[in-house]
């Protein structure tokens, strides 16, 4: 666990049973009865989320919506085997009824007594705060970004621009003793554009979008202060145009330069799923058996830091009532650690790491990422491109993925350029970057000094559960990397 | 509101729920209630790893003020919660601003299909088996695959699926329906490996009902098959060449056919087929239907097929694209009104939210050839059996996925590829489909035979 200096007792007890009315005499009797078949852990995860939208489109505020969910997801875990139900009533009869049914991934006499409770102590990265009071303020927001997209250039025809956001109440707790409770607050703006030019491309005319946004586990005035509207709308106009005249991307092997921020993506796909425990407990990664093995050039280092305040990945403890952790995953290259969930660590021995994730009371947690980020090296990202000959600088992408088993990842750049004797060049359009994570790691050869995390806009998905990620990177040349296109 | 409610009672409940925001002082209410259960296990080693249970409901509400809208959603039952679910809609729609085009559909419009009874699409034997067969039905498909070949030891298991869907519906312009969906599936991954690697591969099949699974044995012996010919795959050089899509991926190029004549894309000229209505946007081979009244066989209704759309409209059986000309797009009520057109009944509602656009049986009519016939022909190419990746933009047609499958020559599969990317534009490529396969078969609401396609890029070594 952590020793960091946030650290602070988790909320109030009474103010979480104002939400669950739940107390420990029940928490008990749920137990027990999860318990009540032989399983050796059981586990009570209480989730109550309201979530608002609202959005401008076509220079009309046409949408606005608020959902409130509620529910309790109960596990039991015997040996390998896990068994889960979940409900969305709260009342104790539909409790019992779903910790029994989850008890039967077990058969046999009780063996495991719930232990004691003992409240958690987790960090204290972001603020508390409501959604109700503020719905004219987010109106504003919205319409000021429809306004500054509009008026970055005539070209743009379509704006449509959204605010959401939601703050998610969640207690955990578990047969080993765990009580551990957290309150959630995540938005996110986002800012689409359609532009088009039809003097284009030679008189043919031509589309484009761009797309903008970002956020995190703040409050309201973080899009009035830090990142505003104006921002938002002007990176995503800035993207269709530039995209206007962007010609057909390259094919083939060449040299690749990745911008900072977003593009670090290219960690969380390449490198960071395979350092998933789960996967390598079950030995299905292409990392698997490679601990305190050398697996990327000396250069880089990668970190899963859920400590970070008010980022959109963080999280004050995981979804087990662990507390997050900063965990150097590579280490100048070589293996370090792999993230797990409090079922991989006591299979495979392993420390916990607070990566325990999922995404709703009706999920089974597993380990996930956080923020995901490549170190920072010596390089000044301006020799990084001076030092290439012909190749491709990515500095935006639309999103990845990758196959665990074989390694290969694949991601799509939305904003591209050439580069030409070391000078970026013509924007390009439709690259595709695709290699094999455990090897395009040893092709990085060059690593600036301006490590950037993405503005706040990601989701992981994995086994179909979407949770909120952040990922990053410095500048990063990759001496050899496959590109998609379909020019020369 | 407890679990024992009677089915009849629900439907009262959402048009009491459309009542009370009229008497809040809503101008018109639409109500969405749902309800489903869930059972899912994975076997994995040929042990239980995981098996959930469950049962779940929520409503939706969206209102009118005019012509402002809002919607609220709850899955909380208890008055309280209702009340605050139908005062917070009523309030936002207060402060969101007038749009001509947004209403409910008028009143002579609805579907008069009020419930899926006829149309095949729900079955009550999904939950007939014990969990115990269940179970078994999951390791049998994974026991299937492991014991197809030695290079087979690990997997990441065997799943079985059943879940059920409840919807009601009711607004304040008198339509009310309601309709119940089944689901079942099994699937399994198996990892094959030998001296050059580790490679995985899925096979599963899915139904309304029982009856119209595939064995465990099938699905587990084809997921085998599918990643043993990973084994030892190479790369190729970047060039041009013939690909064929394999109808689970051809499937997603056609699907992408779905996205473009998408009325919310069309109306904002966010789609490469905005303005196209008439014009020949493929091969005269292409011909795509959706249909959302299709029936797989007597009493089996498709995986799209549903009594009415999310509007509460009939749904309907259009041909999007005849011999390679485009002839409609698709649309909702609000979407028509923004084109000046009727809604095609493709209105797909979720439980928060203005209702999105979504298909029936959307597919490409099949031709002639079989797969076989298709592949014999190609001199030098990829037959595509797995994209990864986002690369498609339907602005303005690009397309690059990374890609996996068999090298083809002179008509032989030589070998699986990987790490390659396939790259095109799909305006040309729709235009370049030069044969269309025979094998149609509705794996789910979106089909397609295998198609052969010119003029593409791959990049890879």
């Amino acid at each position: 666990m952590s020793s960091s200096a946030t650290l602070h007792t988790a909320n109030d007890p009474s103010h979480v049973q104002s939400h669950f009315g739940i107390d420990t005499a029940l928490a008990h009797r749920c137990l027990a009865a999860a318990l009540s078949a032989g399983g050796e852990f059981a586990e009570l995860y209480f989730e109550s989320v309201t979530s608002s939208s609202i959005g401008v489109d076509e220079g009309i505020v046409k949408s606005a919506s608020q959902s409130h969910s509620r529910g309790c997801g109960i596990r039991v875990l015997s040996a390998e085997r896990t068994g889960y139900s979940y409900t969305d009533s709260l009342e104790e009869d539909r409790l019992l009824h779903a910790a029994k049914t989850a008890a039967l991934i077990a058969s046999g006499p009780a063996t495991v007594q719930v232990q004691g409770f003992v409240t958690a102590t987790v960090h204290d990265l972001y603020p508390v705060v409501g959604l109700d009071a503020e719905i004219t303020a987010k109106l504003a927001l919205v319409q000021r970004a429809d306004h500054a997209a509009r008026a970055y250039d005539g070209r743009v025809t379509q704006v449509r621009a959204g605010f959401s956001d939601e703050v998610k109440h969640i207690l955990i707790v578990a047969s080993d003793g765990t009580w551990a409770s957290d309150t959630q607050p995540l938005s996110r703006f986002s800012v689409s554009v359609i532009a088009n030019d039809s003097q284009a491309d030679g008189g043919k005319g031509a589309t484009a979008r761009g797309s903008g946004g970002g956020g995190g586990r703040v409050t309201l005035d973080y899009y009035t202060t830090t990142r505003t509207p104006e921002y938002f709308a002007e990176e995503a106009a800035r993207q269709a145009i530039v995209q206007l005249t962007a010609k057909a991307a390259p094919a083939g092997e060449m040299e690749v330069v990745l911008g900072p921020g977003w593009p670090g993506v290219l960690i969380h796909e390449a490198v960071g799923h395979g350092l998933e425990a789960d996967f390598n407990r079950k030995k299905q990664s292409a990392f698997a058996g490679l601990m305190d093995q050398r697996v990327a050039t000396d250069k880089v280092s990668v970190a899963d830091n859920g400590t970070m305040p008010n980022r959109r990945g963080s999280l004050n403890m995981d979804d087990e009532g662990t507390p997050t952790q900063n965990n150097l995953l590579i280490e100048n290259g070589m293996l370090r650690r792999y993230m797990s969930d409090k079922l991989s660590a006591k299979l495979m021995g392993l420390p916990g790491t607070g990566s325990g994730r999922r995404e709703s009371y009706s999920s089974i947690p597993m380990p996930r990422m956080t923020n995901t980020y490549m170190l920072p090296g010596q390089d000044d990202p301006a020799d990084i491109l001076r030092s290439v000959k012909r190749g491709l600088f990515a500095a935006n992408f639309s999103g990845g993925s990758v196959d665990i088993t074989n390694g290969k990842f694949v991601f799509a750049a939305s904003e591209a350029y050439l580069i030409e004797d070391g000078k970026v060049t013509a924007p390009v359009k439709g690259a595709m970057l695709i290699g094999n994570g455990p090897e395009a790691l040893q092709y990085v050869s060059m690593v600036g000094h301006d490590l950037a995390l993405d503005e706040g806009i990601g989701t992981c998905g994995k086994r179909g559960q979407g949770v909120p990620v952040c990922v990053g990177a410095p500048t990063i040349k990759l001496d050899k990397m496959t590109v998609g296109g379909t020019g020369h | 509101m407890t679990p024992t409610d009677s089915k009849a009672e629900l439907l009262t409940h959402a048009q009491q729920i459309v009542d009370r925001a009229m008497r809040a002082g809503a101008t018109d209410a639409e109500a969405v209630v749902y309800e489903g259960d869930e059972f899912s296990t994975k076997v994995r080693l040929g042990q239980v790893e995981t098996l959930t249970e469950s049962t779940s409901r929520a409503v939706g509400l969206r209102v009118f003020n005019g012509h402002r809208t809002a919607s609220t959603s709850t899955n909380d039952f208890s008055n309280a919660s209702i009340e605050r679910m139908i005062r917070g809609a009523v309030e936002l729609a207060k402060i969101t601003e007038e749009d001509p085009f947004a209403g409910l559909p008028d009143a002579s419009a609805y579907s008069t299909l009020r419930s899926g009874e006829g149309l095949g699409i729900y079955f009550d034997d999904v939950y007939q088996l014990p969990a115990k067969d269940r179970i078994e039905m999951a390791r049998a498909t994974e026991a299937a695959a492991m014991a197809a070949d030695t290079r087979i030891q690990n997997s990441d298991g065997g799943t079985f699926t059943a879940s059920t869907m409840h919807k009601w519906i009711a607004n304040s312009r008198g339509f009310e329906g309601e309709f119940r969906k089944s689901y079942c599936g099994i699937g399994c991954a198996p990892i094959a490996q030998d001296e050059r690697g580790m490679q995985r591969d899925g096979w599963g099949s899915s139904a309304r009902t029982l009856r119209k699974l595939d064995t465990p044995e099938e699905v587990g012996r084809e997921a085998a098959k599918r990643a043993l010919r990973r084994l030892g795959a190479r790369r190729v050089p970047t060039q041009r060449a013939s690909i064929v899509f394999s109808r689970e991926i051809a499937r997603g190029i056609i699907g992408d056919i779905f996205d473009a004549v998408n009325g919310d894309a069309v109306y904002r000229n966010a789609t490469m087929f905005a303005g196209k209505l008439g014009e020949e946007v493929a091969s005269p081979l292409v011909t795509v239907i959706d249909d959302g009244t299709m029936m797989l066989e007597p009493g089996l209704g498709g995986f799209g097929t549903l009594p009415f759309d999310g509007d509460g409209l009939p749904m309907q059986r259009k041909v999007i694209v005849d011999k390679g000309v485009l002839q409609t797009y698709v649309t909702n009520t609000y979407t028509a009104r923004k084109l000046g057109t009727r809604s095609t009944g493709n209105a797909s509602r979720g439980l928060a939210g203005a209702p999105g656009i979504g298909s029936g049986n959307f597919y490409l009519q099949p031709g002639t050839l079989s797969p076989r016939e298709i592949i014999a022909e190609v001199q030098n190419g990829l037959y595509v059996t797995e994209v990864l990746g986002s690369g498609v933009n339907l602005v303005t047609g690009d397309y690059s996925q990374g890609a996996t499958g068999m090298w083809i020559e002179n008509g032989v599969f030589t070998g699986a590829v990987e790490e390659i990317t396939i790259a095109g534009n799909l305006k040309e490529m729709y235009k370049n489909i030069v044969a269309v396969g025979n094998d149609l078969v509705f794996r789910g609401s979106s089909a397609s035979p295998c198609i052969r396609v010119e003029g593409m890029t791959i990049a890879g070594s």
